[in-house]
């Protein structure tokens, strides 16, 4: 409890008072609200226009879980892959790698062409951003484990399919959980970047779009709300995911036990 | 002294690694059943690599090993515990009846009783992280023991424990040894230990590794032989031997 309280009364306090400095110095400096909103215009923003932000929240949202989902379920699967032969790593691996190092702003607009559908096209692009750190933590977690223990398996005559079940995989856990939380706010930026270059109208737009929409509108305290919620939803995917891993590794990995002494 | 009949035989064994090295050179070996024989020698002697050849980890590059009928169960204690730091106790000590497919419920009166053998009654939801060094290694014991296997191979597995928890991990090890009559090849570099343990010590010379000499022990043990004047005798043998061994 004590712990909690001193985590979260300081950053809390640095919040109100950066808040209300800010607020004083857009009164104080007569700055005009379409070059730099004050908190509570903002705020007001934001309530005023729910109705529409909200909708666009919820696609932003869609489309990063389903992009984090793809990204887990296809990085763990190339991961295991990878594992199987040393020869599958090796060929595949380089164009992991391309793919993760091309710019998604570049590849996006060839990706929108590409596919008919929207909603699928900025998944693809969300997806992209986010597989690769799940897709080398987990193949370096699956080729981590204790040499020792692997010998033990070969001596009880363990089967393939065995030691990757009761070693390999538990041993990987760790490193897959530290590639999700990274993942987890990739997939939010490869959606909101994916939504900035398809800058599609219509009813299914997120929240990227709401803010070049507000920007050409000059409604720059709608721009920020906007903003706000785009972060807001990142810290809070990187909380989740925190808690998911403390729960997963809290009985066992070094990381997430408490330190005594 | 009547002689048990052999276990298993090493005969004219080489072995080369991948790198060049030549652990062992025509090494000669006889494990005979009950005994409890250490292999002793300095670092790089192949004392592991003997162990490993027998677990039938890693190819031998000369010679033949032999077993008395087909190779048994082995059990083999390295010298980390080596404990799956995300299984609990049970977890670790079931492993190699989970490999076997025995159902958990069927093994876990198995699981109890080798805990119970090696001290850790009760101990059986404890993560290894939450455990001493000693306690640990007592993890690592009863797993091996667990799927009750013809011979123990154990790999200098108290050389990282302070003494006393040493000592008594000895004791243990050998009161177990004399109500379960196993077999136990014991890799170590200590001649106090090995003597004390050992019905026999195999002193193994390096680069390339072979035996350069046996000494046969009594058999008889407790702690007030660890400071009898026959074990002092015999360690000032065991210790010229090496001596012989390493010149």
């Amino acid at each position: 409890m004590n712990s909690l309280l001193t985590k979260v009364i300081p950053p809390t306090l640095i919040l109100v008072v950066g808040l209300a400095a800010w607020e004083i110095f857009v009164r104080a400096s007569q700055i005009p609200v379409y070059i730099l909103p004050g908190p509570i215009a903002i705020v007001q923003a934001l309530v005023r226009d729910w109705a529409t932000l909200y909708p666009s929240l919820l696609v932003t949202l869609a489309i990063t879980a389903g992009a984090l989902a793809a990204a887990t379920l296809l990085g763990v699967t190339i991961a295991v892959l990878f594992a199987q032969s040393k020869w599958v790593e090796l060929s595949f691996f380089p164009y992991a790698v391309i793919l993760q190092v091309t710019p998604v702003v570049a590849i996006a607009p060839l990706i929108i062409i590409w596919v008919k559908d929207t909603a699928t096209a900025l998944l693809i692009c969300a997806w992209i951003v986010a597989f690769f750190p799940i897709v080398s933590n987990t193949t370096l977690g699956l080729n981590s484990t204790d040499h020792n223990l692997l010998n033990l398996l070969q001596l009880y005559g363990a089967s393939r399919r065995q030691v990757f079940w009761y070693l390999r995989l538990p041993s990987a856990l760790p490193f897959f959980l530290g590639g999700l939380r990274i993942s987890g706010g990739l997939a939010l930026i490869g959606a909101v970047v994916a939504e900035f270059v398809a800058g599609s109208g219509g009813i299914q737009s997120g929240l990227a779009y709401r803010i070049l929409e507000a920007g050409y509108q000059l409604q720059i305290p709608r721009m920020f709300a906007a903003l706000f919620m785009i972060t807001g939803t990142g810290i809070l995917i990187f909380v989740i995911l925190t808690l998911v891993t403390h729960l997963a590794l809290r009985r066992w990995h070094e990381s997430a036990v408490k330190r005594e002494g | 002294m009547r002689e048990a009949p052999a276990l298993v035989a090493l005969r004219g064994v080489d072995k080369v690694y991948s790198n060049g090295v030549q652990a062992l050179k025509g090494l000669d070996l006889v494990i005979r059943e009950g005994e409890l024989v250490s292999l002793l020698g300095p670092s790089g002697c192949g004392k592991s690599t003997v162990l490993r050849l027998i677990a039938g980890l890693g190819d031998l590059t000369r010679g033949a090993i032999e077993w008395a009928d087909q190779r048994g169960d082995i059990g083999f204690v390295f010298q980390d515990a080596t404990l799956m730091p995300w299984a609990t106790v049970f977890g670790n000590i079931y492993l190699p009846l989970r490999v076997r497919g025995m159902p958990r419920a069927e093994a876990a009166p198995r699981v109890e009783r080798a805990m119970e053998q090696v001290g850790l009654a009760g101990f059986g939801n404890a993560y290894p992280r939450e455990l001493s060094g000693g306690m640990r290694m007592r993890v690592s014991i009863a797993r091996a023991l667990v799927a009750e296997p013809k011979i123990l191979l154990m790999d200098e597995p108290f050389a990282s424990l302070d003494e006393i928890t040493r000592f008594r991990l000895n004791d243990d090890l050998l009161g177990l040894w004399a109500s379960q009559h196993w077999t136990v090849v014991f890799v170590t570099h200590s001649v106090f230990e090995s003597v004390y343990l050992s019905t026999r010590i195999l002193v193994m010379s390096a680069r390339p590794g072979r035996v350069s000499s046996e000494v046969l022990l009594e058999t008889k043990r407790d702690p007030s032989f660890r400071t009898s004047a026959a074990y002092a005798e015999q360690c000032r043998t065991v210790s010229a031997r090496l001596a012989e061994a390493m010149a």
